[in-house]
This record gives structure tokens, sequence and C-alpha cells, in this order.
């Protein structure tokens, strides 16, 4: 009997082996560890035996059916895995096709740049204040040491609506509201970035709808020196640590001394090309100390405070950081355009 | 103000600087330099040549054949200018000479002559065509005096000139001369410069016999001197006069008006001469002209004046509109013989008034503008008779004939050095305050560390403290001033709760696909009432308007920012961009006068406008256009964000599609709308389907509530039912999941559509639509039985109020 349960053994083996496909295995199965099977037979032929014998073959008759299962197991999961390759293989696709598009959108140009500035005078303890884009003469002019009649009017030529009220030529009148809020007293810190409207034919150059970002600073005791190292530190995070910045006399009606702020062109490094008409410097804004009219106007002592303005153009930061040729572009809203800038 | 370099170095001495160095300090130290050009563009071998004599040309009419007196030779050349002829002096471009625009001279032959050579016009030698002498603007340039043939011309003619160009701001006033820029670029270089004394001769016989002054408008004229000069001879001015009025922008007349125009140069006096015999009169009455007066002033203009106007009359009639410009009838003309020479001052805003009613700007009313030097009126005038006598061949009578109640007083200014290092934020001795104060001129009295300054009266715009603050800063350098921080308290910058709603709502769009415009708040009037919220219109009587806009397109503030949106659309889609998805948060401007008096309410709306496909997938043959549900998506989507419910009516607004818009309601309140643009709006901006939403953000700021505390996860699972309902065609499913809702509170959480059928199998006018229930009591697992019933509470509702059946 030892014989005959090794030559099924051997016999089933070479079958599982002969086997490619899943059925196939189960036929050697049913054939060989079925109820109807050979091993079975055998098994039932044991009483034949003597007492000695019956475990010896018993325990070899299992071992024989656990090799054949164990042989058929293994043989059934390398099969799956075959098929199961095989369907995959078949599934495989172009992975150089384009995805399936997410719309995208994104920022104005402009936005980003006024975003980038009031976060920058954020991190220097500097709050936003808004201001009505209808403005009253007195807080356009007036309040701003610009009575009626005076010359300096002719700047900045502007769009009334009545006598009384115009299109604000700045965001200064927005300093002036906030100072007047404050009795005199408190100190202002604050940035006010907004649209403003001048009398002027759109071009290349000019528009009569732009964007102005101004900032104040009033306190006792604020020195001018301040001012040239708030802009100072302002011009680097936003141009470059590597750029230099300079103050040269100018005028404005509400500030006094008034400057001009130059930073060195990273065109030529300073030594003068066609971007800064050869003079290394590029002009960024307009500042100053707070004019004592202003400061008396909107309640303050100007002998106890004292405190310094600055006014610049997001347009033409803009035109200077990424190269924007016509600031008609930041306006009619060509899809091409705003795309662009969206990482900006 | 431009500045003729030699003219500058013969009044202080610049030479060792170049123009370049001289630019940069200037601009430092207190003007903008916006240039520094040469006068003309560059020119070599041009000398002076005497024409020797000149013939007709054999072989052409129009060509003369001359003989030139070079210096040391003397060569045959062709010339064509009418206004060539013997006798004359030249400017010859000798054969190797080089002009502007790199033209270079060689000897040829013209109709078979030998030329060697070519004579000159100005423009030739690089004069611009607007600064050439009427009388050589045809023609070749001769030389009005004793100049030797051989000289260089271009020298000569001041050609190897550079110019300054001076951007004034309009407290400068002072550097609207060359004497007042001598007296800043020797603060600025420490030089040294005065005005000089002038040199005037005059006879005995005082000018009074000749003319008296008299003013009614003291306040408006306070000084009124007027000089008779006689036996003047009215011709071309010396070569130096015309160089310097050329070099700087003043084309060269005759020498009474180029004398009256250099002492304006020279001292920033404006002056006008009157002939005197055609003045018509002995005296002189400067008062407020009539309403109604007429004048023809010298560009032969009929100018009808008012009382706001000042006017220069002989007694009856005007003269001049003072300070602005001299009439017709008594102009200077070629046989001119007694000048009566006006030096006045007359106020500010009256010359202002004058030039902008008459829209005449010009060198003379920008300076009385600005306000000019009292101490220099007389003396200008002086300066001016001195020219005229030496080179008009005038007899100046003694005297000035003078009306003078002028202030010319200096303004006293005393600083402490200690405040002026307070505000600077620096440690500036008084020895250095002291010579930046002598550098300047200021005349000034030093106790300790206090000065006592007399401000000098050409510098009109120092008055106090901080202007004297400004002239030891710059003097001192702003490159000097140290690095410093805000000493005072710090406070938090930061975003208000409206402001950081702005930037999520922006952020919202952008992530959502949209990108954002910035687009013009002035419109046209039509546009500025178009897609305009119906809670606006309410409001809004009608949009402001410009009291005198520049254009009709931009001439009212808008109510909506749709319009100028759609524009934007329009503009891609001419260009061949048709896939638009576009945002905008920006202020409309809201009225409710008819003819405004107070600011408009200015309202920050977020409105978007899309056009084109929304999404395209090519290779999968995909493309979904842009519709009204994927709009509504969006503004869904920012509801949820800002945890605000909105509710959707069906309305009807002039400017959309009837059958496609929606009114938004959030906390009862009509906040915007959203909708197709109607067909015929959308033809006229020449745009495909296009929807659009208006949102009014303010009212969704105040209404946003900052979440407080965090709502814990829901412990027990929530039973999900479906339910597929027929109705009418007519009934809106929102009406239905409002009742939904209502009837299965309060444990229905969430009602959805999730589909829609109508056609085959379904009665005609019926529709189906099926929606799914989201059951949920947070404290406890809910039972079958509750949900049923809940669900058929539902199904009653439905059907008594919209008469729903449920679908078999
Ligand atoms: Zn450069």
């Amino acid at each position: 009997m030892k014989e005959r349960l090794e030559q099924l053994k051997q016999e089933a083996l070479q079958k599982v082996d002969q086997a490619t496909d899943v059925q196939g295995l189960k036929d050697v199965r049913v054939e060989y560890l079925g109820k109807k099977g050979p091993i079975t037979e055998v098994l039932r032929g044991m009483g034949k035996l003597s007492k000695e014998e019956r475990p010896v073959i018993g325990q070899l008759a299992n071992e024989v059916r656990e090799s054949i299962a164990e042989a058929i197991d293994s043989k059934q999961s390398r099969l799956e895995d075959e098929a199961l390759e095989k369907q995959l293989e078949e599934e495989s696709i172009d992975v150089t096709l384009p995805g399936r598009p997410v719309q995208v959108g994104g920022p104005h140009l402009l936005t980003s740049i006024v975003e980038e500035i009031e976060d920058l005078f954020i991190g220097m303890g500097f709050e936003i204040k808004e201001g009505p884009e209808v403005e009253t003469d007195y807080y356009n002019f007036e309040a701003l040491n610009l009575p009626k009649g005076h010359p300096a009017r002719d700047m900045q030529d502007s769009f009334y609506v009545t006598e009384e009220l115009l299109m604000r030529t700045h965001t200064s009148p927005v300093q002036a509201r906030t100072m007047g809020q404050k009795n005199g007293q408190e100190p202002v810190k604050m940035i006010c970035p907004g649209k403003v409207y001048r009398r002027d034919t759109d071009d290349a150059t000019h528009s009569h709808q732009f964007t102005q970002m101004e900032g104040l600073l009033v306190d006792k005791d604020v020195r001018m020196s301040d001012l040239k190292g708030v802009l100072n530190t302002f011009a680097k995070q936003m141009f470059g640590e590597d750029r230099d910045i300079r103050l040269r006399p100018s005028f404005f009606p509400f500030t006094e001394p008034s400057v001009e702020m130059d930073i060195s062109c990273k065109m030529c490094g300073g030594e003068g090309c066609s971007v800064c008409k050869q003079t290394g410097w590029i002009e960024i804004l307009g500042a100053g100390m707070v004019h004592p009219n202003v400061l008396e106007m909107a309640g303050y002592d100007p002998e106890e405070y004292s405190g310094f303005a600055f006014g610049m153009g997001p347009e033409r930061i803009a035109m200077l950081k990424y190269g924007v040729d016509d600031i008609r572009h930041f306006y009619t809203n060509d899809s091409r355009f705003l795309k662009q800038y969206h990482k900006a | 103000m431009l500045v003729s370099l030699n003219w500058l170095n013969e009044l202080i001495d610049v030479s060792d600087y170049t123009p370049e160095e001289l630019a940069e300090i200037i601009t430092k130290t207190g003007i903008e330099v916006e240039g520094v050009d040469p006068v003309a563009e560059a020119a070599t071998g041009v000398v002076v040549g005497y024409v020797k004599s000149c013939g007709q040309h054999p072989n052409a009419d129009k060509l003369s054949l001359c003989q030139v007196d070079v210096g040391e030779e003397t060569l045959q050349i062709v010339c064509g200018a009418p206004n060539i002829a013997e006798g004359q002096k030249v400017a010859v471009a000798t054969p190797g000479a080089v002009l502007p625009g790199n033209f270079k001279i060689k000897k040829t032959k013209l109709r078979g002559e030998e030329s060697n050579g070519m004579i000159c016009s100005l423009q030739e030698l690089g004069v611009d065509e607007k600064d050439v002498p009427e009388e050589y603007k045809e023609g070749i340039f001769v030389f009005p005096e004793n100049v030797e043939p051989g000289q260089d011309a271009i020298k000569l003619l001041n050609l190897d000139d550079k110019i300054i160009e001076l951007g004034l701001t309009p407290n400068r006033a002072d550097a609207m001369s060359m004497a007042g820029v001598a007296y800043e670029v020797a603060a600025a270089i420490d030089g040294s410069y005065t005005l000089e004394e002038e040199q005037l001769d005059t006879v005995e016989e005082p000018a009074s016999n000749y003319v008296s002054v008299q003013v009614e408008d003291a306040e408006a004229n306070p000084y009124y001197g007027a000089f008779v000069i006689q036996d003047v001879q009215v011709g071309p001015s010396p070569l130096w006069i015309q160089n310097r009025l050329t070099a700087s922008g003043i084309r060269p007349i005759n020498n009474v008006v180029d004398i009256t125009n250099y002492v304006l140069l020279e001292y920033g006096q404006p002056l006008h001469a009157f002939d005197f015999d055609r003045f018509g009169s002995d005296q002189i009455v400067t008062r407020r002209a009539k309403d109604g007066e007429v004048i023809k002033t010298l560009d032969d203009q009929e100018r009808t004046l008012t009382p706001e106007h000042l006017v220069i009359t002989n007694g009856e009639e005007a003269h001049a509109i003072a300070g602005v410009m001299g009439g017709a009838k008594s102009e200077v003309q070629d046989d001119t013989k007694t000048i009566l020479l006006e030096a006045a001052y007359f106020s500010p805003s009256v010359v202002r008034q004058s030039s902008s009613d008459h829209g005449l700007r010009s060198e003379s009313s920008t300076r009385f503008e600005k306000g000019v030097d009292p101490n220099r009126v007389e003396r200008a005038g002086k300066r001016a008779a001195e020219l005229l006598q030496k080179y008009a061949g005038g007899t100046v009578l003694q005297g000035v004939v003078s009306f003078d109640e002028l202030d010319r007083s200096e303004k006293q200014v005393t600083i402490e050095t200690s405040v002026i290092n307070k505000r600077l934020g620096t440690e500036i001795s008084p020895e250095e305050i002291g010579q930046i104060l002598r550098r300047l001129q200021f005349t000034f009295v030093q106790d300790g560390e206090v000065f006592h300054i007399s401000a000098p009266t050409r510098r009109g715009d120092i008055e106090r403290f901080e202007d004297m603050l400004e002239e030891v800063a710059r003097i001192y350098g702003y490159d000097n001033l140290p690095f410093t921080l805000p000493q005072g308290a710090s406070q938090a910058g930061g975003l208000s709760l409206n402001q950081q709603l702005k930037r999520k709502i922006k952020a919202y769009f952008e992530g959502a696909g949209l990108d954002e415009t910035i687009t013009y708040s002035l419109t046209k009037e039509d546009w500025a009432t178009k897609l305009v919220s119906p809670e606006v219109e309410r409001e809004a009587v009608s949009p402001v308007g410009l009291a005198m806009p520049m254009s009709e397109e931009h001439s009212h503030l808008r109510l909506s920012q749709l319009p100028e949106m759609l524009q934007s659309l329009s503009y891609n889609v001419a260009r061949k961009q048709n896939d638009l998805a576009y945002y905008e948060v920006g202020t409309v401007f809201i009225s409710e006068e008819e003819n405004v008096t107070k600011q408009p309410r200015e309202v920050l709306r977020a409105s978007g406008a899309l056009t084109g496909q929304w999404l395209a997938h090519p290779w999968q043959q995909e493309k979904k256009e842009v519709d009204f549900f994927v709009v509504k998506g969006i503004v869904e989507g920012l509801s949820e964000l800002l945890d605000i419910p909105f509710e959707y009516e069906k309305g009807k607004l002039p400017d959309m599609h009837p059958g496609r818009t929606a009114i938004i309601k959030a906390g009862g309140k009509e906040i915007g709308f959203i909708g197709q643009v109607h067909p015929k709006l959308q033809k006229a901006f020449g745009l495909k389907e296009t929807y659009v939403f208006d949102l009014n953000a303010e009212e969704l700021m105040s209404q946003y509530e900052k979440e407080e505390a965090f709502q814990t996860i829901p412990r027990y699972p929530s039973v999900s039912r479906d339910i597929a309902l027929v109705v009418d065609e007519t009934v809106a499913a929102g009406d239905i999941a409002a009742t939904i809702e209502e009837a299965g509170a309060p444990l229905v959480k969430d009602v959805q559509v999730f589909d829609l059928y109508q056609g085959e199998h379904m009665e005609e006018g019926k529709k189906s639509l099926a929606y799914n229930l989201l059951y949920l009591d947070p404290n406890r697992t809910l039972k079958d039985e509750e949900v049923e019933a809940a669900h058929e509470n539902i199904l009653n509702a439905v059907k008594e109020q919209h008469k729903a059946e449920l679908r078999s």
C-alpha cells in the first residue's frame, strides 16, 4: 500500500504540474482528494492491515494528501497571479495624455502687488484703512494743505461731481479722515490702498483711473530718519536685499520736507542704462514729514506730534517689477495678461 | 526750465564738474534734473564764411554761384537759398564737415559747376525748427554782426552747449530764472554767486514828464513801474542774446522783444514793452476789466474779459491782460521809436485766473502765478533798460514812474539746532547749520544753538520752521540721514474682519476657477444703469454723473460692475479668446438724490461674468458650456463657505433672460441676482451665451458670523432615503425641497435633488424630481419607525402643497 500511495502522489503531482488553468487544478483536486478519490479508497482498505501498520500507512496517506493539496494551492495562486498580471497589462493606458482639466483662476496683478505691500507693512505694525472714492473737496484738498486756488491743485486735475464733491485724486483723504477720528491724541500707523482718478487721457503711461497706496505714521517724536528706515525695509523686501535707496528733495503740499525715493537700478546695478535713463536710479515713491498744517487741521499739536507719509503707485511698481509696458493692460483685462500673473 | 550750461558757467564756475555730475548734485540737493542734452546734434567743420560775390548759376534758375572767403581760402559754393546775398557772413560747412544726421559734406558738381561745401541754414546745423527766427526759416542763417571768416561757427552759434532740463516743483518758483538757478547751484556745490547790480545810464529828462501811473486795485497789482526809452532802433539782437534765448527754448524775434525775454530768463521777472506812440495816452491805468470788455491780444485773438481779469489801460482802453499777454494795438513793430517798459508785480491768483480763463499759459504767466521776487521787479526793469540802451540804441529817461505798495520785507524764521536734530534724527552741530545757511545766502543772527533767519524774498517758499528744516536737511544731504525705525509703542498691525473676508471671498472665486478683473468705475451713462441688482435699483435714483467728463466713455459712476465686465469679455472674444470666467470685487456708487449734494453710498459688490466653455476635454470628446447651473454652483459654494444660506427666486430683470434669472436673498434681504444676460444685450456686446452674478459683498460680510465653537462630528449614523415625485413642470424644485425640509424637521438634515426627468413615459406637462433625504438625530440612533413616520409626513406635505405624487 505504501507503494500505491507513493505512486498516487507522483501521478497527482505530475498532473498538477501539467495543469495550465484553474479548472485543470480543480479537476486534479476532485480526482485525487475527493471523497471518491484513490487516496480515500486506500484509507478504506486499511482494515486489512495489522495494528502496527495502520497508523504508519494512515500518516503516510495524510502526508500524501497534504503535499498534493499544497502543490495544488501553490500552483493555483501562481496561475491567479499570472492571470491578474495579464489582465493589468491589458488595462494599461497612455499616461502622457492630458488629464481632466480643473478650472484655475487667480488674482489680478495689481491685487497681488497691493496685498504684498499690505502684508509687508502689516508686518511692521501698520493697519489697513479704506475710504470713499467720491470725496469731499475738504478731505481731498483742504485738509491736506491745499486750499481753494492753491497752484498745486493743478498737479492733479480732477473729476468733479459737484463743486464740493470729486473723484478722489489720491488716497490721502483716508489719512486725513483717520487722523481726524483720533481727536489729536492717539498715534496713527496706517496704509491706505485704493482706486484714484485724475483727468488724464488714457495712453501707454496715463490712466484716468489708477491705484495708489499711501502710508502714514503719526506719533510723538517721529523722525525723518524713521521714514528712511521704514522705506529702506520696504524697498529691500519688495525689490531685493541688494537694492539701495536714496531720498532726494521734492514737493508735496501735505508734507514738509518732501522727498522722492529712488531705488538703485537692477538692470545696470547703478551704472546707468536706458531703464533708469542713465541715472542708475529709479523713482519709486513720494514721501515726507507730515506738514504741520495737516496735523493741525486733524487736531494734532505739531509741536508735540510729528509724522511721516508716503505714497506709491502699484501700477508703476508692477511695470518696473514685471516689465509691463502699457498701463492700459491693467484695465482691459485681456485674459492672456490676467493668466500671466497668477503666480505674481 | 531749460538751463544753458554755457550761460550758467558764466554766472558760477561749474567747470570742475561734468554735466552729468552737476545734474546729480542738483538733483540730490533740491531740484530734479530731468535730462542733460546737447542743444543740437554735434556738427564739425562749420566755419564763418564771407560771401565775396554771389551770382546766378549759369545752368539753374534757382541756384546761386558764390565765392566765399572762409579764412584760409576762398571756396566756390553753389547755394539754393533764396536769401543768399553778397556781403553776408554765413555758416559754411567745408568739405570734410559732418552735419547732424551724420551728413558728410564733400566736394561736388552741381549742374556743371563745382561746389566746395555748403552754406547752412540753422535747421541744417541742428537747431529746432521752432527756435529758428522767422526771417531765417526759409533760408540760410546770416550772422548779425562782425565775425571773422574762418571762425568756428558752431561755437559762435553756441551749438556746442548742453541743456540741463529742470523739473520744477511748484514751490521752487525761485529757480525759474538763471539767477535763481545760480543761487541754487552755489548752495549745492558750495560756490559763490550774486546777481550783479544793473549799470544804467539815463539822460536827465525824467520819465514822469511823459507818463503817469495809476493803480485801481492795489491788492491785485501792488507795484507798477514804467520806464521810458526813446530813440530805439528795432533790429536783430546780438548773437549772444539770440543764442541764450535759443538754448532756453525761446525763439529770437527782435532786439526789443528779445531783451524783455532775456531779462525774464535772467531775473525771472516778466516785462512788457509797449510802443509808446501806439499806446495812445500819457497815462497808465491798471484796473479790473469791465464785464464784456474786449481786447485783441498779440496773437490776434479777440478776448472777452470779466472783472476777474486785470488789464493795463491807457485810461480808456485795455492794452494788455496783466501778466498774461499784451494787446495787438501797442505791439512793438519795426518802426517803433519809443518804448514804454512795464515792470510790475501782479497777484498770482489774478494772473492764474486770467491765464486759465483764456487758455494762455506763457513764460510770463507761469512766473507771475508762482510769485516773482518783489525785490527784483524794479531791478529787472532797469536791467532791460540797460540792455535796450546798449543793444537797441535807446535813450533811457531818468527814473521809474511807479505805483508802489509792494511788501518787500523778508520773512523771519527761528530755528533751534536741537529741534532740527529731533525731527531729522541727526546730530548736526550749530556750526554746520551756520555753514548751511551761509551756503544758502540766508542772513541770520546766531544765539548759541538758536538761529534767527531772514529768508531772502527770492525764496518766497520759506515761511516757517518746517521750510527751514527742509533747507537744512537737503543741503546737509538726505544721504547723511541715518536709517532708524520708529520708537513709539508698537501696535499689532493687521487686517480688519471685513478685509479678511474680502480676501477670503476673492480666494474662493479664484479657487472656483474665476480670474479677477479690475474695470473702470466711470462708465457710459447708458451702461451705468444696466445689469443693476434690484435692491440697488430701488435705492439709486439715477447714476452719479461727472460735472465735466472728459469723454462719454467715462462720464457716470457705475451702479453695477457687470457692464464694464461684459466689455472685458467682449474685448477678449474679439481676440478669439472665447472661454472666460471673470469675477470682480469692487465698489458701486448709490445716490438717493436726483441732484447730488452728498457723497454717494459706496457699496462693495462681488460680481461674476462667464461665457464660452467651462470645461473642455478634447481627447475624451467632453465639453461643458457655461450654463446657469455652473454659475449657480459657484454662488452656492460661496454661500456654503460663508455659512450664509441663499434663497433663489425666479425673477425678471430688464437686461436679463426672462426665464433664466433668479433673485438671490440672504437673511430675508435681497442681496443680488444670477442668470443669463438678455440675448439682446449679449448681442450688443458681441457675446454668445453669457451668465452673470452680482452680490452685495458688504451685506454678506455683515451677515457673516465668525465661527466660535467647534461643532462635534455626529456620533450616530444618519439614515438616507430617496423619494421620487411627479409634479407639474411649473413647480420649482426649490419649493419642494423647502417643503420637505419644513415637514421633515427636525430629523431631516439635508435634501438634495439627484434626478430631473421629463419626456418619454411621462405625462405631458409633468416632470419627475428625485430627492435624497438625510435623517439624523445627533443624540441617538434613529429607529426605522421614526424615519417612516417622518417620511409619511413629508409625502403628505408635498402632496398637499405641490400636488406631488409618488412616482410609481
Ligand atoms: Zn539702469
